[in-house]
């Protein structure tokens, strides 16, 4: 059960986040989780609002994006889905492929509520 | 990930923060910060830390991770008697509870720092951190983490270690990388531990483990091995030995200055 350490170490750079945008409060936290990354969506998902109990992320909607495993072949250089403990070609069958995505364990974005902009409507902050 | 930034951007999640993609958009009176930094990033910069020290003392860490009871502690004491005696090892043990492995390794006259996790079931940077604090890295050549016995949990934390080595022994089944890849897809080595039972075991083919490793793309070298009987332990030797010349070489290429990295607490450097 490490989604738990996962998810508290989460809790922790969303509140840093929060802190140096000055957000009054988070609305949404959007995470990418690939397969290979030995991270369970579910158990990350009950883990949730134990870790974020008395955070500012409390009661925050979790998104959870799952990203598929690809790769590509060292010998054709075809990409190809595939399975978590099939990494082989799927165009020529060798097993000497490179992963292009799949073990990511990512914090891919937060939408944050400022504390300005309840009192200055005309604002419209949109930061990329 | 970058080194510069710290984002993950990969084939994998690019199209997300393109133009349309799921996360370039916001709401009136909201703010959408876009990070991709992998949830693990303090544990991370921990680990980067560790590696760090180990390269200023140019000790080569090596974590050595398996299911409970698959022969790493025997492991260990099988290499502490045969590694040469002017290399100097200390071993980080990590469990749940007791002083039993660290208690074995002393037995060898070598230094080990027992980490009790209590329920956790994997070592993470900090824990490892905490370690280095109590070991005087300037009098070791190599030193062996031994992680909590389990094949989920310990694959998902960097601990600053060099190198991954899984043991998979003969009781186990010989199906075990295919059931468990992320663990020994980073693999840099797997030993087939307790090989002296192959004979008895005769359901374990090491080559059908070969095939479950090719299958999870792992270029990892494979070496059976019992710390009982000897068998595949020169080799073992012979492969330590490599990689702590390996990495001697690498930093002569890439030498760490002293006091290159920040500490966040006042910090002895030994």
């Amino acid at each position: 059960m490490h989604e738990l350490a996962i998810c508290q170490s989460l809790i922790n750079q969303v509140e840093s986040i929060a802190l140096q945008h000055r957000a009054k409060s988070v609305s949404l936290i959007v995470v990418g989780i690939g397969p290979l990354s030995g991270v369970e969506a579910q158990l990350l998902k009950n883990a949730y609002p134990i870790a974020s109990a008395g955070s500012v992320a409390e009661n925050t909607e979790l998104v959870i994006e799952y990203l598929p495993v690809k790769i590509k072949c060292n010998n054709c250089g075809c990409e190809s889905d595939a399975l978590p403990n099939k990494l082989v070609c799927k165009q020529c069958g060798n097993w000497q492929t490179s992963l292009v995505s799949g073990d990511e364990l990512l914090l891919m974005s937060v939408e944050l509520e400022k504390e300005d902009a309840l009192e200055d409507s005309s604002t419209n902050t949109n930061t990329h | 990930m970058c080194d510069t930034c710290g984002r993950n951007i990969t084939h994998g999640n690019e199209n997300f923060i393109k133009p349309g993609g799921k996360l370039h958009k916001t709401e009136s009176g909201k703010e959408a910060v876009t990070v991709l930094h992998s949830l693990l990033n303090e544990n991370d910069h921990t680990a980067k830390h560790n590696r760090d020290h180990f390269d200023q003392h140019q000790v080569l860490a090596v974590n050595l991770m398996s299911s409970p009871g698959a022969g790493k502690t025997a492991l260990l004491e099988a290499t502490i008697q045969q590694l040469d005696k002017n290399l100097k090892i200390a071993v980080i043990e990590g469990d749940l509870e007791t002083e039993n492995d660290a208690e074995r390794i002393r037995q060898h006259g070598v230094e080990a720092i027992q980490i009790s996790t209590g329920s956790a079931c994997h070592l993470d940077a900090h824990m490892i951190h905490q370690a280095l604090h109590n070991l005087d890295l300037s009098k070791f050549d190599i030193v062996f983490i031994e992680n909590v016995g389990n094949l989920v949990c310990p694959a998902s934390f960097d601990l600053g270690q060099h190198l991954d080595v899984t043991l998979l022994s003969v009781p186990e089944g010989d199906d075990k990388p295919a059931k468990y890849p992320v663990m020994f897809r980073k693999s840099d080595l797997v030993v087939i531990s307790k090989s002296d039972l192959l004979p008895v075991l005769d359901d374990f083919k090491p080559e059908r483990a070969r095939g479950y490793l090719q299958d999870i793309a792992s270029t990892a070298p494979i070496l059976e091995l019992s710390s009982k009987n000897k068998q595949g332990l020169p080799e073992w030797i012979d492969w330590i030995n490599q990689q702590i010349s390996l990495r001697k070489q690498y930093l002569l290429q890439h030498p760490v200055t002293a006091g290159h990295h920040s500490h966040t607490h006042e910090h002895h450097h030994g």
